[in-house]
């Protein structure tokens, strides 16, 4: 009887080892640079502590926000001084500025890293800049408010999409030309190519949809909806998107719906809504893809994805308005 | 079903034998609860019945901010977990007290104390058995709580031990404690009604306590007065791997509290067992 007890007892050890399966790793030593809109600040965070160590004033209305190919400088766009600023990442401050049209909001930098194309909101047009010489090459006449903006693997596409004319405008970079117009659902902001240039994703925030177009064809070739259950359709509007570089995995910012959908890229359903805080918009992977954070505007802060575990660990506070993201290693 | 070994001329007992009493009283408790399979589905039911149903229709309602131990945002069935959990043990404790007072009006309970050990000594082994079965039913539903992506840090299921043996001894000697003043089974009932209820509801299990504050404080000054608000954010914290102090000190008081209250009251050369007839209303 007492051996059957004894028994009895070791089975409960057993199960509950075999519950106990080990520490999360610690995050490599990352820098993610946040722009918080309202505050007119970028907030630093260290992603092996996810702590802030540092807020840097900017100019007014900080939104756009890239790390430079070599790391050592990060674009900002402030759109009421209208004109990108450079932080340096050494001596955390802003140094230098670029010119850009009115009100820029968001940019794409090209892969070597030379020349800057920057939407501005309020001119209807994409102002090129030229990184190392400071100046401005030419602009481009588009649809009106123009927002998102990607450049394809191969660099020969730029796709910007105007909020207002509802469009995804592909631009030849080597001509500067518009050569198709694609028409999507309400207010698309942001374009995410995959990799393999096989598709782009681009997100309508009013039409709470993600179309899926066939850049070859340039045409619509799928959508994906969401539906979260217990919410209002409304509430549900897309905005940032990040790809894995596998290509596997999509990751969308809900917008007020407080949720970053996973999409499986292959099925093209969602798999899991994931709860993050008020009003998410943008994300960024770090360069491993361990982690995923995403700027969530109301509640100002920031909101840290697992990438493989598919869940939220931690929100950490920044300033007013947290608008965009990029990660880079320091 | 070992039976209690007496042994009439020493004066002490040796360690064998207090462990064969243990022995004994755990197992015939853990028999009773396997072989009760609706006593265990009824367990694990009560809390899920919270979680699908409750918490479905609750979680746009009850927008939660971070507070600690959580480290961002949750829904609202992730935060009702560790309050479910002390209701489990809640229900497990003034079940196993139910059992008492069944035992006593059956007579199996003069069985037990009449085994030579201390009193006490029973009292505890039966408290443990109580927490012992309260743990099988904790760890399945948080097994089931797994599938419905409730799933604290792995760490957290090994850390959420000690917490729910401390809370789970407290209710089992609160529940032990009540029992010794009931005299009828049929007055049980009473006991949900006075004690489950106000206890449950009355506590952070289904609400933080911030929100508390917003709409009564007297409540939340209830709330903060009630063990159970303690024993919840006790299991809260260490399944996160955080010891919260407060809730420990009130915890670790309480139990220590209930059973001095429980071994008095089952005395029966001065406590509350022979107050009145048996069978008299209280």
């Amino acid at each position: 009887m007492k051996t059957d007890g004894l028994r009895m007892w070791d089975r409960c050890l057993l199960l509950g080892m075999t519950a106990w399966l080990g520490m999360a790793t610690p995050a490599a030593a990352y820098i993610a640079y946040v722009s918080n809109e309202k505050s007119n600040t970028v907030t630093v965070i260290d992603t092996s502590s996810w702590t802030v160590t540092k807020t840097i004033k900017v100019g007014q209305r900080p939104r756009g926000i890239e790390f430079t190919r070599d790391g050592k400088f990060v674009f900002v766009a402030v759109g009421d001084d209208d004109s990108i600023q450079v932080i340096d990442v050494a001596k955390q401050e802003v140094v230098d500025t670029l010119p850009s049209g009115p009100d820029p909001e968001l940019f794409a930098l090209d892969a070597e890293g030379k020349i800057l194309y920057v939407a501005n909101e309020n001119d209807n047009t994409v102002t090129i800049i030229d990184v190392e010489k400071r100046t401005r090459l030419g602009e481009i006449q588009v649809g009106v408010e123009p927002e998102g903006m990607a450049i394809s693997p191969d660099g020969k596409t730029l796709i910007n999409t105007s909020e207002t004319t509802n469009m995804a405008h592909f631009i030849d970079t080597a001509t500067r030309q518009i050569v198709a117009n694609v028409l999507v659902d309400a207010r698309p902001r942001f374009v995410e190519f995959k990799r393999d240039n096989s598709e782009v994703w681009i997100s309508s925030e009013i039409g709470g949809t993600v179309s899926i177009i066939d850049p070859a064809k340039r045409t619509v070739i799928d959508k994906i909806t969401f539906n979260i259950p217990g919410l209002r359709s409304e509430a549900i509007q897309p905005v940032g998107i990040s790809m894995t570089k596998d290509g596997k995995t999509a990751f969308i910012a809900l917008g007020p719906a407080n949720r970053v959908a996973v999409v499986d890229t292959a099925t093209r359903k969602v798999t899991k809504y994931l709860l993050v805080g008020q009003r998410v918009w943008h994300l960024a992977f770090t360069p491993d893809e361990k982690y995923l954070m995403v700027t969530n505007g109301v509640s100002n802060d920031v909101s840290v994805i697992d990438v493989a575990a598919q869940k939220v660990i931690k929100t950490i506070q920044v300033g007013e308005l947290p608008w965009g993201i990029t990660i880079a290693a320091p | 079903m070992s039976t209690v070994v007496t042994t009439p001329v020493r004066s002490g007992f040796s360690f064998a034998e207090y462990l064969t009493c243990l022995n004994g009283i755990v197992w015939r408790e853990a028999l009773r609860f396997l072989h009760q399979r609706e006593r265990f589905i009824s367990a694990l039911v009560r809390p899920l019945v919270w979680l699908f149903i409750f918490a479905a229709g609750f979680r746009q309602i009850l927008g939660l901010s971070i507070i600690p131990p959580y480290e961002t945002y949750i829904l609202y069935e992730v935060y009702i977990a560790p309050g479910l959990m002390a209701m489990i043990q809640l229900f497990n404790g003034m079940q196993s007290s139910l059992s008492m007072v069944y035992d006593r009006e059956m007579g199996n309970m003069r069985t037990l104390l009449v085994s030579p050990l201390p009193r006490w000594f029973l009292l505890s082994c039966k408290l443990m058995a109580g927490t012992a079965v309260s743990l099988l039913q904790v760890y399945a539903f948080l097994l089931i709580a797994w599938f419905w992506d409730i799933a604290p840090p792995p760490s957290g299921y090994l850390t959420v031990l000690p917490a729910l043996i401390l809370s789970g001894l407290m209710l089992g000697a609160l529940g032990m404690l009540i029992s010794s003043g009931i005299k009828q089974l049929e007055n049980f009932a009473g006991v949900m009604n006075f004690v489950i209820f106000p206890m449950f509801f009355a506590s952070s299990a289904l609400y933080p306590l911030w929100r508390i504050l917003e709409s009564s404080p007297l409540l939340y000054y209830v709330c903060q007065f009630n063990p159970f608000t303690h024993a919840v954010e006790l299991i809260r914290f260490a399944l996160y791997g955080q010891v919260n102090w407060t809730s420990l000190a009130v915890v670790g008081g309480c139990t220590i509290a209930f059973m001095v209250g429980a071994i008095t009251a089952y005395d029966p050369s001065r406590g509350l067992i022979r107050r009145g007839p048996a069978g008299g209303e209280a």
